[in-house]
């Protein structure tokens, strides 16, 4: 293999390069290698693919590429000279631009004035809004990205934030585009519509890196590909020499099944009931409307929506994080109106927050401690007045083990650890409680190949162990796999329920995500099963 | 009681509101501009009082009003580019290095004051200026409307003609336009190329020249001398007016108008017979009020909201 990795290399260094970063190297401060001597090379008016794990380092290779990170040692050419990229402005300067992940938009600007922001055009000591909005029309219709430059970016659904994001790189005479995970926010008719504008781009001559792990668009998409693995390149290869097994074997280094295994589900009482359930966001719109279901024991109901349709709310009141206004919602019977959060756990509830830096962990204690969290207060850790640290550590230890969480002792910072790590630590502590019901919000975001499987599995055995679990995810094929049974999330309701999701396929789910389709009240009822 | 609304409804009631508004103005624009870039400046304050000393002192050497406003402005930006170095640079709690600026402003003015003027209360021993009134012609004909509007000092002029300058900045310059862009997402900022760092500094560095024009007018217009703490809570009253006036220029100069209002009507309730004490509490129960009212009015909104949902399930 290594061989004819090396032969493919040779070749394609034969031709022309656009761009090529050499000997890459790049060590954070706190010792992790992120980068270690990679090549990685463009040619004009492709589109490359770099794939490879979370914390395989092609992030890190971008940011340096785009002027956010510099490197240790290393190179990078462009159009045969060499060029130093000291800061984002730098990089814009020499035709490159970054659409992130997480978008850099100004949410009470408009398009127009995002657009602009940082090269204003003006008239006298003003800006410019004519020009920037006659400027922004011409560009959209140039490259067939219709947005309303008038719009406030607040308003707008994802899909048209990130067609606002390549727009302006666009603007900013971006001739190499980097586009970071691009689909991980898209239903699939947003991602369909988003490849004929990339395809459109690059006939117009510009070159697109496409960072993605996802193997199915990329065969669909690229040109070429670079793979990553711990940091280091694993070669370049043209897309149609390469199968989608080979490609996922030279990314993790064994061949991952991602199917999970499970049995039908037994569903049994409603644990969860939530009836008529209406929430009003901190801008006094209506996040979740007048929306009901429930989850049974020993069933898997994901949720499935573009984030922002009202999933987080719903998450945030079912765990007690924020206050029920209107509606009610039971857990085992009991309406949690008036109870606290620690009540609300203490009927059985667990929950894997989303953010889990923020709600999951406390990041500067150690493992311990944050294992602890939840039941520090409980007679069999703590007596009278002092904890026991005896068994705490006996827990502690045990849960380590249990859950495979890789680190130096238990007394080791939480912060220290790997992504997949920390969400381990969570997930030991939640899990650890013999929940009833168990709220997992994206449980698997940015965590690694290896964490992820764990992870999913655990779920299924917890699910068989009678606990009900909803399951709040923005990758399909997470929520397509482990659930049961599926609502779909748009604008706040509930646009389908689908009993069994194995009938489902991701066109007929995408029409709903967007709202497109939509069941008739009837068919949607079925969710509720009191 | 008939005493009382013969007070509000005189002529120079109508006067000392606009009188009273001027510092709080000034201070709640210096406000806008610093949480506009995501710094809010609770320095002001300070920043009033060491501005409101340095006018009287530098007025005095100089026998010059104008050059006493100026050196006043003049530091006030300073010590507004003194906490972004601290918050920016050093990268201490902007909350934590505003506070402590505040305190030296407190020490430090009476401290600076005794050097000079050999006085630990009152700057009386000092010949300074004040800064001209200003008679409107034409205006100061119309009948009470004349009286209440004309014949003040130049610089109450100049804080209500700092609202309108403050809109067109932030709304229409591009460098407004990038303080927001700042102050709501500054990764956003960051990557088309805007140094988030030197747009704080700019805001704060402005924010304190604002307070810088309040504490002249204090020592320089309000009254002809110094005394210690004359600021008296003036700073924290306008950052209460600009984050109720929804962090607009508009809106924070109608609820500054408010505390204006509050504030003029204590001193002359003094003419009547309630305790002073009572009388100076009104101004802070004033800002106490409003921001209850502020806060409820955000509750409101889902009440409408539960309201209209009712009626939708009657019909």
């Amino acid at each position: 293999m290594e061989t004819a990795v090396f032969i493919i290399k040779g070749e394609l260094l034969m031709q022309s390069e656009l761009l090529s970063m050499n000997g890459i190297t790049k060590v954070y401060p706190n010792g992790i290698v992120a980068n270690e001597s990679v090549d990685f090379s463009i040619r004009k008016g492709e589109i490359h693919a770099l794939v490879g794990e979370n914390g395989a380092g092609k992030s890190t290779l971008m940011k340096i590429l785009f002027g956010l990170e510099h490197p240790e040692e290393g190179e990078i050419i462009l159009n045969g000279e060499q060029i130093q990229i000291s800061s984002p402005n730098a990089a814009i300067d020499h035709g490159i631009g970054m659409v992130h992940q997480h978008f850099m938009l100004v949410p009470s600007l408009t398009v127009a004035e995002n657009m602009v922001l940082g090269s204003e055009p003006k008239k006298g000591l003003y800006v410019n809004l004519k020009k920037a909005v006659a400027e922004t029309k011409e560009l959209a219709e140039k490259y067939n990205l219709i947005v309303d430059p008038t719009a406030k970016i607040r308003d707008l659904p994802v899909g048209i934030k990130q067609k606002v994001e390549i727009l302006k790189a666009l603007y900013r005479g971006a001739e190499v585009l980097i586009l970071d995970e691009p689909t991980a926010v898209l239903t699939p008719q947003e991602t369909k519509e988003l490849f004929e504008e990339l395809h459109l781009l690059k006939d117009q001559g510009n070159t697109i890196i496409f960072i993605s792990h996802k193997l199915h668009e990329i065969k669909e998409l690229c040109d070429r590909l670079t793979i990553m693995r711990n940091g280091k390149s694993q070669g370049v290869f043209n897309v149609s020499d390469v199968s989608e097994a080979d490609i996922s074997r030279l990314m993790v280094g064994r061949d991952v099944i991602l199917k999970v295994e499970k049995e039908d589900a037994d569903p049994g009482d409603v644990i969860l009931d939530v009836d008529k359930l209406t929430v009003i966001n901190d801008f006094g719109k209506q996040a979740v409307n007048d929306i009901s279901f429930s989850v049974r024991k020993g069933e898997i109901l994901g949720v499935a929506g573009v984030e922002g349709n009202g999933q987080g709310e719903l998450v945030e009141i079912i765990t007690g994080l924020k206050q029920i206004h209107f509606g009610d919602v039971r857990i085992c019977g009991n309406n949690i109106k008036p109870l606290s959060i620690k009540e609300i756990r203490n009927l059985g509830t667990c929950h894997i927050p989303e953010d889990r830096m923020t709600y999951g962990v406390a990041e500067s204690l150690d493992i311990e401690q944050n294992l602890l969290a939840d039941k520090h207060d409980s007679p069999e850790y703590t007596g009278k007045f002092l904890t026991k640290p005896k068994v705490i550590r006996e827990n502690s230890l045990k849960l380590i083990e249990e859950y495979k969480i890789k680190c130096g002792s238990p007394l080791q910072e939480v912060k220290m650890l790997s992504g997949g790590n920390i969400q381990k630590v969570v997930v030991a502590r939640e899990f650890s409680s013999s929940p009833q019901l168990i709220i997992a919000d994206q449980p698997t975001r940015g965590i690694d190949v290896g964490a992820t499987e764990f992870i999913r599995k655990r779920l299924v055995e917890l699910r068989d162990q009678g606990s009900a679990v909803l399951l709040v995810s923005a990758d399909l094929n997470e929520v397509m796999e482990l659930s049961d049974s599926l609502i779909v999330m748009y604008g706040g309701e509930i646009t389908a329920y689908i009993k069994d999701t194995k009938s489902l396929n991701e066109e007929e789910l995408g029409l709903y995500m967007l709202g497109i389709n939509r069941q008739s009240p009837e068919e949607i009822g079925r969710a509720i099963h009191v | 009681m008939s005493n009382f609304f013969n007070i509000i409804f005189s002529v120079d009631f109508g006067y000392a509101v606009l009188r009273v508004t001027t510092p709080i103005l000034f201070a709640a624009m210096g406000a806008l501009i610093s949480d506009k870039a995501g710094v809010i400046n609770i320095a002001l304050e300070g920043m009033m009082l060491i501005a409101a000393l340095t006018g009287v002192i530098v007025s005095a050497l100089a026998q010059s009003a104008g050059l006493g406003l100026l050196a006043a402005v003049i530091m006030g930006a300073l010590v507004g580019m003194l906490l972004a170095y601290f918050a920016l640079n050093l990268k201490t709690d902007v909350i934590l290095a505003a506070i402590a600026i505040n305190l030296i402003a407190m020490g430090g003015t009476v401290f600076v004051l005794f050097v000079v003027g050999g006085d630990k209360g009152i700057s009386s021993s000092l010949p300074s200026l004040v800064l001209p009134k200003v008679t409107i012609p034409l205006i100061n004909k119309i009948p009470v409307l004349g009286s209440i509007l004309s014949g003040h000092n130049i610089l109450t002029y100049g804080a209500f003609l700092s609202v309108y300058l403050m809109y067109i900045f932030i709304y229409k310059t591009p460098l407004g336009l990038r303080i927001r862009a700042v102050g709501e997402n500054p990764h956003a900022a960051d990557s088309v190329g805007i140094s988030v760092k030197k747009v704080q500094y700019i805001a704060l560095t402005l924010s304190g020249a604002l307070a810088g024009f309040g504490g002249a007018y204090m020592s320089m217009g309000y009254v002809s001398w110094f005394s210690k703490n004359m600021t008296a809570g003036r700073g924290f009253i306008a950052l209460a007016a600009e984050a109720m006036g929804g962090a607009t220029p508009q809106g924070a100069m109608a609820t500054s108008l408010l505390f204006g209002f509050f504030d003029a009507l204590s001193n002359s309730l003094q003419s009547l017979r309630i305790p002073a004490e009572f009388v100076q509490m009104i101004p802070y129960l004033a800002t106490v009020i409003g921001l209850v009212i502020y806060a409820a009015s955000k509750t409101r909104q889902i009440k409408r909201i539960q309201a209209q949902k009712e009626r939708d399930a009657q019909l």
